[in-house]
């Protein structure tokens, strides 16, 4: 009696959960979800391109961003921005100088200052804003926001407003497809993340600062003596295991003091762009016990062998796989799938492309249920608005402020932990409002995206340059099955002048 | 005797005609507002406050040993603490808190926290938030499920959170409403307009997934205008606008809960609290942080007015801060913290818990404050004593929660 039940059972929900996910996809809805998911949604034509090429194989040109050839006009822009482009320790240089000098007070100073600051700010903020909306490697800049935001540095933290900017385009955008231990490496030896969480200033419990050596010009540093565990708990919690990795308080002191000495020096910096330096004498050479592992004192060694450790241990295949399944598929992604992706990892040594391939190449990701049902991020939202809208953008500031407004400034996250990107983090009565009153200044051709740079000192102030408001029926055209029929039926019943507007602030279009 | 058509006549031309109407209308609003009379404000320190500087014991000769150079000077001394209770003193930069301590309405519980032992601020605010600490499949906040117990009408405005994200102590099934911090909360929308209105109505009433948030913002949108209107016109002989930040968060919302009484619940969370390096004693970057969440708090306290009686305001942080100061001038992460309350029933003038001293023998793993009160027992008896909870209420709220520990009567009643 009890098999043909179970069997009934088993049949029963077989069948539904096909009702529920097999309805297939068209190659439009297809082609849309991979540009939604891949990138910051289509822009006009995407559609059309991304299925005459065929999903498959828009999915791996995306895997090879090198293959892709970025248009001219990006990269003439991109070459424009000095501020951006410059190294690590010429940004810091001017930063420093302006703040030393303002620091004594005078109004032309400060006004330098706010000017130097400002320039430095708002470029590192259109190199990425530009990329996000402009790139056909969409992909890449998906990454390069995950990476960053897993390897959160707050840009409001003294020097990392100089530094943010090297840190995303020398420690982040480089392996954002690559081997999760490069990318690790990098962002534990780049001054950004070793100023923000604090590590440049860890040292051995009784490590005794040396004379007047250089003392002075090292500022806080040189007063620095003993332990700090910010990174190294972080560096386990958040970048690799997880919090349920199976470690313990031991463990975060003693990876702290496998870490002491590693640093950075501003003046060095400025000099020289040396942007990480083992400083030896404030390691803590005596032996560790980590993680079930004795360490024997080895200088740099230990870190190094830390990050070995950690950049290949299960939990953190884990913890990685379910953080990119979760931001690309669904907010609680199916534990099948982690696991697949996980064993993948292990497999190719922490191959993130390979990750991803299993990911978007998996029924999980290309099932009904999939599509649409992501809840965009403010930052989303703004470069998916801008991308549908494909209006000229020469001024970013008023699509940086809409970030702000919607509670995700870029580079803002205070904490090491990033911004989430779930529904329930950003879904709320106010969220919906204020991107409503985005979409329709957007809409209106109220925003002043198209001033020349530099010309909006004081953006409330400014006349506002007359934009062309957006076309309704362009927009439709370009977002294609992401606006539902219901939806459509319901625009086309409102006035020709706010058409457009609702189209950005639908519900449909808050979701991807 | 006056004929029934005089009477008639002569209530009209005096308009005391209207007066059956208008007590209907005054009942009503008694009845909501006898429901949401007594208020809750949470107040949450994101990033774990170091609680020995925010109440130091200043009385205990291991303080000073263990933080020799951010430990707050003896009272009297420059820079030092503000004496609470002989042994106790407040950190310096909450000066404005000294009136309300005198008038007895500031207590502190030390060496409260979760009994959770995580030392990560993100599982330690989930457990702060959810609270059921240990446990991470609960989906909704505990101030969700204490408007889901309290008597009265559900509306979005009860529970506001200050702040572009809706909170997780505030997820759940309970409509709740988050409002921006500054201006921009009770700015004009463009919904307003009522084309622009009427057409996102309609696309949203169509939602499955959008309706009801869509909803609760247009009404609580609608609520919080007539609430800050009114605001405006009493704002004559207000006070004049504070610095930016807490103060003038505070300030606002403090106007917004005596325009309208449908506000029960404010949640405000406050960040930068995690000095890993050079925080200061009673001057530096603790000290900064804690200037203006004292003015705020004082702010709120005098903003409500007579209000300030029936409410209770909380102030907590995930945990503590470790006892000893590491070599960089700042604190790693501990346990054991300090809890805020203050309110017109709070039995204030004291500094509450079972506190053990800073011994090494005392210390937890022998790095911080141990745990001897869990948060709960201080959000419970707030729950059961101030708002009126029952047991079978308050279980929901606070399932699986220890017995409350004996002697901690921080509220009068």
């Amino acid at each position: 009696m009890k098999l043909p039940i179970r069997f009934a059972m088993l049949a029963l929900f077989s069948i539904s959960s096909l009702a529920a996910t097999a309805a297939p996809l068209s190659s439009d809805q297809q082609a849309l979800h991979v540009l939604d998911r891949l990138g910051y949604g289509p822009r006009p034509g995407d559609i059309d391109m991304v299925r005459q090429m065929g999903v498959e194989r828009y999915i791996d040109s995306q895997l090879h961003p090198e293959s892709i050839p970025l248009p001219a006009a990006l990269s003439a822009r991109l070459s424009t921005l000095d501020a951006s482009n410059a190294s690590a320790g010429e940004v810091l240089a001017e930063f420093l100088a302006v703040r030393k000098v303002a620091n004594d007070g005078d109004e032309a100073a400060k006004e330098k200052r706010r000017e130097v600051v400002g320039k430095i700010v708002e470029q590192n903020a259109e190199a990425r804003i530009a990329r996000a909306i402009d790139s056909p490697r969409q992909l890449e800049e998906v990454m390069v926001d995950f990476w960053f935001n897993h390897f959160n540095v707050y840009a409001g933290k003294g020097l990392d407003r100089a530094l943010v900017g090297s840190y995303e385009r020398d420690a982040i955008r480089p392996y954002v497809l690559g081997n999760f231990r490069d990318l690790l490496g990098a962002t534990a030896k780049h001054p950004a993340m070793l100023f923000y969480l604090d590590n440049w200033l860890s040292t051995a419990n009784d490590f005794q600062p040396g004379q007047g050596r250089r003392g002075a010009a090292q500022g806080q540093k040189a007063k620095a003596t003993g332990l700090n565990e910010n990174y190294a708990r972080e560096l386990m919690e958040l970048h690799t295991l997880g919090v349920d990795g199976g470690y313990s308080q031991k463990d975060v002191t003693e990876l702290a003091r496998m870490l002491t000495g590693w640093s950075f020096e501003p003046r060095e910096l400025v000099r020289n762009n040396r942007t990480f330096r083992f400083d030896a004498q404030r390691h803590d050479m005596g032996d560790k016990e980590w993680l079930g592992h004795h360490v024997a004192a080895q200088g740099q060694g230990e870190g190094e062998f830390a990050l070995d450790v950690l950049a290949m241990h299960p939990a953190t295949a884990r913890h990685l796989s379910y953080q990119l399944a979760q931001y690309f598929v669904q907010d609680n992604p199916p534990p099948q799938l982690v696991e697949r992706m996980a064993k993948r990892y292990l497999e190719t040594k922490g191959n993130i492309r390979e990750v991803l391939r299993v990911m978007f190449h998996s029924p999980e990701f290309l099932a009904a249920g999939t599509v649409g049902a992501k809840f965009k991020t403010p930052y989303q939202y703004v470069i998916s608005a801008a991308r549908a809208g494909h209006m000229p953008i020469t001024n970013v500031r008023p699509l940086l402020g809409a970030m702000n407004q919607l509670g995700m400034p870029l580079y803002g996250a205070q904490t090491p932990d990033g911004y989430k990107n779930t529904e329930a983090a950003w879904l709320n009565p106010d969220a919906l409002t204020r991107r409503i009153t985005f979409a329709t200044a957007l809409a209106a051709g109220r925003l002043p995206l198209n001033k020349p740079a530099g010309q909006d000192g004081n953006a409330a102030a400014a006349p506002v340059a007359a934009e062309p408001p957006l076309d309704a029926d362009s927009l439709l055209n370009t977002l294609g099955p992401a606006i539902s029929a219901k939806t459509r039926a319901t625009i086309s019943n409102n006035p020709a002048a706010l058409r457009a507007a609702m189209v950005l602030g639908s519900p449909d279009f808050m979701q991807r | 005797m006056m004929d029934r058509r005089h009477l008639l006549k002569l209530m009209a031309l005096t308009g005391s005609l209207v007066i059956p109407v208008g007590r209907q209308a005054w009942a009503a609003v008694g009845d909501d507002s006898a429901a949401t009379r007594r208020k809750l404000v949470v107040v949450m320190l994101r990033g774990a406050v170091d609680g020995l500087n925010v109440v130091a014991p200043y009385g205990d000769a291991n303080y000073a040993r263990l933080r020799p150079t951010i430990g707050l000077a003896r009272p009297g001394q420059d820079g030092g603490a503000l004496d609470l209770d002989g042994y106790f003193g407040l950190h310096p930069a909450l000066a404005s808190l000294q009136p309300l301590w005198e008038q007895k309405k500031l207590a502190f519980i030390h060496a409260s926290g979760s009994p959770d032992a995580t030392r990560s601020h993100f599982d330690a605010q989930d457990y702060l938030e959810s609270g059921t600490p240990g446990r991470k499949s609960t989906q909704d906040g505990w101030l969700n499920r204490l408007l889901t117990v309290l008597p009265g009408a559900a509306s979005p405005t009860r529970a506001i959170s200050i702040g572009p994200l809706m909170p997780r102590i505030l997820a759940g099934r309970a409509p709740a409403t988050n409002l921006a911090a500054g201006a921009a909360g009770t700015k004009q929308s463009i919904l307003d307009r009522p084309q622009i209105g009427s057409a996102f109505d309609q696309m949203y009433q169509g939602s499955d997934k959008f309706a009801s948030a869509y909803q609760d913002g247009r009404d609580a949108h609608k609520e919080v205008m007539t609430a800050s209107m009114q605001d405006e016109m009493q704002a004559a002989n207000g006070g004049a606008p504070l610095p930016n930040g807490f103060p003038n968060d505070a300030a606002h919302l403090a106007k917004l809960m005596r325009n309208d009484p449908k506000i029960q619940i404010a949640f405000v969370a406050l960040g930068g609290w995690d000095t890993h390096a050079y925080q200061g004693n009673g001057k530096g970057l603790l000290a900064n942080r804690l200037m203006p969440l004292g003015q705020g708090l004082a702010t709120l306290a005098q903003g409500l007015g007579p209000m300030f009686d029936d409410t209770t305001i909380v102030v907590m942080s995930e945990f503590g801060r470790t006892a000893r100061q590491n070599g960089n001038g700042g604190t790693d992460h501990g346990h054991g913290n300090v809890m805020w309350v203050l309110g017109g029933g709070v039995a204030g003038g004291k500094v509450y818990g079972d506190w053990q001293g800073l011994g090494e023998a005392q210390l937890h793993e022998g790095r911080d404050l141990p745990v001897t009160t869990d948060f709960r027992s201080v959000l419970a008896q707030v729950s059961e004593r101030h708002l009126r909870l029952s047991d079978q209420q308050l279980a929901q709220v606070f399932p699986a929660m220890p017995a409350a520990s004996p002697g901690l009567n921080f509220l009068r009643s």
